[in-house]
């Protein structure tokens, strides 16, 4: 199950250095920064029914 | 071409032009690699058959070039295979690159104790001669050069077909047609079938060139190389030192202009260097489409290969899917001609042969998918598995340059007997047979005592008289089904039994065996029954499911 409960130790610090990784990189070089964090992340997770519930919890509330 | 001198086929007037249509058991329109396999296996089973091709010849350019194991085995089945082996060039190593580096490899064959490489290249036009040689052996079959049918009537007993020649028209009647008549189908056309599915827009660059090069027997497939930017590019060797070269030229490419050699050379120097020294044997540009008929059979006439489905370059899954259908379909056709088994039984070559398609457009669209990506998003994504395959292994899994292909597990087919005991998943009823090294009087192989008719595998029985007995009895049988016994000590030859000695513990691992394990194969050489122990009752009941004496 896909847990949207805080989970995060340091939240603040977590949300920097997000944000710091993206320093200096054009539009396009951080749409691939992300993309490849995407992919890491859910590769670790590995758990389909997890994967597919966050898929569908980013689309919320994003219309076409 | 330099390398390969096309042969012209003899035209024979027909001599059943005039008076009442002759009748054949089985007519197939069109003598490419799909219809001239169905021809020799149907021929082999010692059903006549009437091949008509509107050309003379065979394959202009080299088309399909990729022949998987599967097709070598059902080829070595139908007596043919070794000749392609012996002129094509084995591989089995893939390697991936984007921009200037390689990314990874891989090795679609990593495990030992098979006869046949993991694929072989040949150009289509070899094979095609093979076929039309193996065919021409066979008292059989009647192979007709520049004979086209003009004309389809489906009737409820038989096809009237109407045939154009160089000396006139006559019609010819069909008990079954088999139409392997290609991706434009004539005969699709004619009874107004049409085909679902996608058509890409993104245009390729097939180009031949005969090169005298130390490259190894290898497919590498470039996303995005320093020689051909934005695209993507794939080098292939195949058989006189021809290599296949495929370039991604995009939706605005111009094909006219193309191919022209002077469009062609700049880009094959920016590839193999200027240094290269080079031909250009055949060169073509195409689009492709993933698409297939809603069925099948229409009646008394069964589609099979491209008039059938159609499916992208990457993966080999067009010709090597569409031996795979005749495969399929020869032997329900000659149990319904022989009348053993009722017709219902070609319902499930549909059934069996369009979820296979459905597998196939499935992998085909998706490696589409990775290889042109549509959009920005998807081609980040795509970039960014590929700049992480290079350092990670999880990311290699999801690089798909060609999911290259492997026969279909018929897994949901209504003629598989279901397992009542537990088994490992491998070779699961609807499971195409693994090869393993054996040894016995008819070859070392697995693969050589399974086929044409039904048999049965046995792992180490006690061969008892009454074993030995039922095992005659269904040698006997008006479907008959011949036994294997894998390791048994017995007192010499006995009726509708062969002997075979695993080579190694390949074979009983592969089939999950213990003494007393049975196994019963299809003609096709299918698993549709598995059991921990041998029954002549459930033997009998699973060759009765497997030949549609009552499919649900």
């Amino acid at each position: 199950m896909l847990n949207t409960e805080p989970n995060l130790a340091a939240p603040d610090d977590f949300y920097q250095e997000l944000i710091a990784l993206h320093r200096d990189l054009t539009e396009e070089q951080s749409a691939l920064v992300n993309a490849k964090l995407i992919l890491l992340l859910a590769n670790h997770i590995g758990d389909v029914d997890v994967l597919r519930a966050a898929l569908a919890a980013a689309r919320e509330d994003v219309a076409p | 071409m330099k390398t390969y001198t096309q042969p012209v086929y003899p035209y024979t007037k027909p001599t059943d032009a005039a008076g009442t249509p002759r009748s054949w058991p089985v007519i197939v329109v069109g003598a490419g690699p799909v219809g001239l396999t169905a021809a020799i296996d149907l021929a082999l089973r010692g059903i006549d058959v009437l091949v008509l091709d509107e050309d003379d010849t065979v394959s202009v350019g080299s088309r399909a070039i990729c022949w998987s194991k599967r097709t070598l085995e059902i080829l070595d089945r139908l007596g043919c295979a070794e000749r392609l082996v012996q002129k094509g060039v084995r591989w089995s190593v893939g390697r991936v690159f984007f921009r200037g580096e390689e990314v990874y490899q891989f090795d679609l064959l990593p495990e030992p104790g098979h006869h046949r490489p993991a694929f072989i290249n040949l150009q289509q036009y070899y094979v095609e001669q093979f076929l039309v040689e193996r065919a021409s052996e066979l008292p059989g079959i009647d192979l007709r050069w520049r004979h086209r049918v003009m004309g389809v009537t489906p009737l409820a007993d038989r096809v009237a077909l109407s045939v154009s020649t160089p000396d006139g028209e006559y019609g010819v009647n069909a008990d079954w047609l088999i139409v392997a008549d290609g991706a434009k189908s004539a005969i699709g056309a004619m009874l107004g079938l049409q085909s679902e599915g996608h058509v890409f827009h993104d245009r390729f660059l097939i180009a031949d060139i005969h090169m005298t090069s130390d490259f190894p027997a290898e497919r590498w497939f470039w996303f995005d190389p320093p020689f051909h930017r934005n695209q993507s590019a794939l080098l292939h060797r195949q058989a006189d030192d021809v290599w296949r070269i495929d370039f991604q030229l995009g939706r605005d490419a111009d094909p006219e202009e193309e191919k022209k050699p002077e469009k062609i050379l700049p880009r094959l120097r920016a590839m193999l260097g200027e240094d290269a020294r080079f031909e250009i044997e055949w060169a073509s540009v195409y689009t492709f489409q993933c698409r297939r008929l809603r069925s099948f059979r229409r009646g008394r006439a069964l589609f099979a290969g491209d008039a059938a489905h159609l499916v992208s370059p990457f993966g080999a899954r067009g010709a090597n899917s569409g031996i795979q259908d005749v495969d399929n379909l020869a032997w329900k056709l000659e149990l319904v001609v022989s009348g053993q088994a009722p017709e219902r039984l070609l319902d499930t070559y549909d059934s069996e042969r369009t979820a296979a398609a459905d597998e196939n457009i499935c992998h085909s669209t998706r490696s589409t998918d990775f290889i042109t990506p549509k959009g920005n998003v998807s081609r980040t994504f795509r970039d960014a598995v590929l700049l992480l395959a290079k350092r990670y292994a999880f990311a290699r899994q999801l690089v798909n340059s060609g999911r290259l292909s492997l026969p279909s597990t018929l897994a949901s087919s209504p003629l598989n007997t279901p397992d009542r005991t537990p088994f490992a998943a491998r070779m699961a009823p609807g499971s195409p047979a693994v090869d393993a090294p054996v040894t016995g009087g008819e070859g070392n192989w697995l693969l050589d005592y399974l086929g044409q008719g039904f048999t049965l595998l046995v792992f180490e029985p006690v061969p008892t008289t009454e074993l030995l007995h039922d095992m005659a009895a269904l040698a006997a049988d008006p479907i008959a089904c011949e036994s294997v016994l894998v390791g048994a000590a017995g007192d010499g030859p006995s009726p509708g039994v062969r002997a075979i000695t695993p080579a190694s513990a390949m074979l009983s691992e592969r089939y999950d065996a213990r003494p007393g394990t049975a196994y019963l194969f299809r003609p096709d050489q299918h698993v549709c029954a598995r059991w921990r122990g041998f029954d002549l009752t459930q033997t009998r009941a699973a060759i009765a499911r497997a030949t549609g004496q009552y499919v649900h």
